[in-house]
């Protein structure tokens, strides 16, 4: 069933997307967000001995982005089972 | 055990492992050749990724950059880290499911067009060949700092080693040293900052200790400490940086979107079996890589804080060994300019150019004379920023074998990063234009031999840019980054997500893109267009020409976007081809035909 199969790989798609944007957005704050352009403002706050501005800019957002690689990982051998096309 | 000894010993060692998995894993088939054969499990590609990544300038250098840009060094941490999640999530999954060998042919074959392919060809070469010629040339530093061997023979032994793994194993050749070279420089690199770690705060993580307080009991934060005397010696505060917001913005996002654009990195996911191993591959590499990555600012904190007590305002006599050793070796140098007998530390270069020593000579003070001249500044001190990482070992008082550890390190994170381009190149000219373009009735054989020698033919190019580096290989390595984001990371973008794109815009986009940062590279880094390199005022919007890539990708991006508007869209089967891709099941096998 031709129809099926393409609103099937359309649904799937638009979900994909929507993890995207979700995903992204969330890699785009705390790089150029935290770390960047509100870096000075953050910076009156503290975590230990960083200020948090910096401590996002050389730690933070690298810890967020391995995190949300595998969370990404995760969500999409969920999705690829939800619509089938996690068999080979 | 003296040191040397050591470092042979280690060296021997470790080189010995690397021969040996390439006579095991040798190549049979251009499959095996370009793909490894693609059935390498995630953690294998993402180790391999990660020894790819991180080349010597990340093992050696990146701390040492830090520790002198303070704040400013983030560009590098989150560039160089960032970039693989835009991998992970727009590029490897999609382009594993495509399978085909390299990105010149995902290119080609989504636009339908040989010119297209071609264009990505000549980007891929010029990517890979400025990003390799710096990667010899590290190779005969290390050796020549290690062993004590001159430069160039240094390059001819990296030279003999990779073109021994490369041209026999191929991909599966690498992939599988590239694993064992991860273990050597990862644990060469954490033993000497776990220590470190611990000798300045107590802590026996360096991420951690880097916001702890001082081990001396004090209660004084670390970066507080460092601020101050940053501050004090008429330095920007450490965490402050002195860039312009708009600079780092731009430098960050070239970084970024370079990583996920330069084609040896992009390759390594095209080794695995299924799409969902793509994904989880990425995810490993990037977990991998940013223990090195989270480790060196606080290597960059502690080594800075460390010298600054040690060295400043303290008369030659009472300088530690460490300096002494590495003064003799011509990475650091001092002059006392107020004549008080005592090292004044402070901003700007000290010396024009790298110290001239004068012979054997020294002063009566004791330290070795220089002839350079004084460009006018109180600064008294010249320091290799290479010592941050190199002198650890050292400055924690940890024996020989660990400093000869750190060359094993240093050797095994250049060599991998020379192997995976110098793959790229090789595949480059035997599949891409040789059985793509050429000749594409070549045999099996034929490819498979053409790839060997095109490797060998890119090695001994390679060998003789590390042997006569050309004035402005270094200025430009870090601009490959910005190469890549201005070419390839649109077109594959686009290729994937807009399913409209069609070749003449993507063609117009890479052209456009790639000129124009080669334009802004030789105007405002190599000044060749002007008598005297134009100063950073006239730079663009502020940005630099590393964070240019920046602009060119977005200009990239425009114009194919307008150009593909006003003209035919892609053909149907090419639409079905991104239709295709989108869906992860069924990706079967890396096929070349």
């Amino acid at each position: 069933m031709p129809i099926n199969k393409d609103s099937n790989a359309k649904a799937y798609w638009k979900e994909n997307l929507r993890y995207l944007t979700i995903l992204l957005t969330i890699w785009f704050a705390v790089s150029y967000g935290a770390g960047i352009l509100f870096k000075g403002p953050l910076d009156n706050f503290r975590l230990g001995g960083f200020k948090l501005g910096f401590w996002f800019a050389q730690q933070g957002s690298i810890y967020v982005f391995v995190i949300l690689i595998f969370v990404y990982v995760r969500l999409m051998n969920k999705l690829d089972k939800k619509y089938g096309y996690d068999v080979e | 055990m003296d040191v040397q000894t050591w470092t042979y010993l280690l060296v021997g060692l470790t080189f010995s492992i690397y021969i040996g998995i390439a006579i095991w894993s040798r190549a049979g088939s251009t499959k095996e050749f370009y793909v490894a054969g693609g059935g390498v499990s995630p953690l294998a590609n993402g180790m391999a990724t990660a020894a790819d990544w991180m080349s010597a300038a990340s093992f050696l250098s990146m701390a040492g950059i830090i520790a002198f840009a303070g704040y400013d060094g983030s560009v590098y941490l989150m560039g160089w880290t960032g970039g693989y999640v835009l991998l992970a999530l727009l590029l490897a999954p999609y382009l594993r499911k495509f399978g085909k060998f390299t990105v010149p042919d995902f290119i080609g074959d989504r636009y339908y067009s040989d010119t297209a392919r071609l264009v990505a060809v000549f980007c891929a070469l010029l990517v890979s060949f400025t990003y390799v010629a710096g990667q010899m040339r590290g190779v005969g530093l290390v050796f020549s700092r290690f062993l004590e061997v001159d430069i160039n023979t240094g390059v001819i032994i990296g030279m003999i080693i990779v073109l021994f793994y490369a041209v026999l194993g191929g991909m599966k050749g690498i992939t599988y040293t590239q694993v064992a070279q991860y273990c050597v420089l990862i644990f060469a690199f954490m033993v000497p900052a776990i220590f470190i770690s611990l000798q300045m705060t107590g802590n026996p993580i360096p991420q951690l200790g880097m916001g702890s307080t001082l081990a001396d009991g004090s209660g004084t934060f670390l970066l507080d400490k460092l601020d101050g005397l940053s501050t004090q010696l008429g330095f920007a505060a450490y965490t402050d940086g002195s860039k312009s917001m708009i600079d780092v913005f731009a430098i960050t996002l070239a970084l970024m979107v370079g990583t996920a654009g330069l084609p040896h990195v992009i390759v390594r996911f095209f080794t695995v079996k299924r799409v969902r191993d793509a994904r989880k591959s990425a995810g490993y590499a990037l977990l991998l890589i940013a223990i090195l990555y989270t480790a060196a600012p606080a290597v960059a904190v502690f080594a800075k804080t460390n010298m600054i007590d040690s060295v400043v305002d303290k008369t030659y006599q009472e300088q530690p060994d460490w300096l002494k050793n590495y003064e003799n070796l011509g990475l650091i140098a001092w002059t006392d300019k107020n004549d008080d007998g005592l090292v004044q530390y402070g901003p700007g270069s000290a010396f024009i150019g790298k110290p001239a020593y004068d012979g054997d000579k020294r002063t009566a003070l004791g330290a070795r004379a220089v002839t350079n001249i004084n460009p006018g500044n109180q600064n008294e001190l010249y320091v290799d920023r290479d010592i941050m990482v190199l002198a650890n070992p050292e400055i924690a008082n940890l024996p020989g074998w660990v400093i000869a550890l750190v060359a094993a390190g240093a050797l095994a994170a250049a060599l991998s990063t020379a192997a995976g381009l110098l793959l790229v190149i090789s595949s480059s000219v035997s599949h891409d234009l040789i059985k793509k373009v050429v000749n594409p009735n070549i045999s099996e054989k034929g490819e498979l031999m053409a790839a060997r020698l095109s490797a060998v033919a890119a090695v001994c190019v390679a060998g003789y840019f590390g042997i006569n580096p050309p004035g402005f290989v270094a200025a430009v390595v870090a601009l490959a980054f910005g190469l890549a984001a201005a070419s390839f990371f649109p077109a594959i973008i686009l290729g994937i997500f807009y399913k409209r794109m069609n070749k003449e815009g993507a063609i117009a986009g890479m052209v456009v893109g790639i000129t124009a940062m080669l334009l802004y590279m030789i105007k405002y880094k190599l000044g060749w267009f002007d008598a005297t390199l134009p100063s950073s005022d006239e730079w663009w919007f502020g940005i630099s020409p590393e964070g240019f890539g920046t602009i060119a990708m977005i200009i990239n991006f425009v114009v194919s976007l307008v150009v593909c508007h006003f003209t035919t869209p892609p053909p149907q089967e090419v639409q079905d081809i991104v239709e295709n891709i989108r869906i992860p099941s069924g990706a079967g096998e890396a096929r070349g035909h």
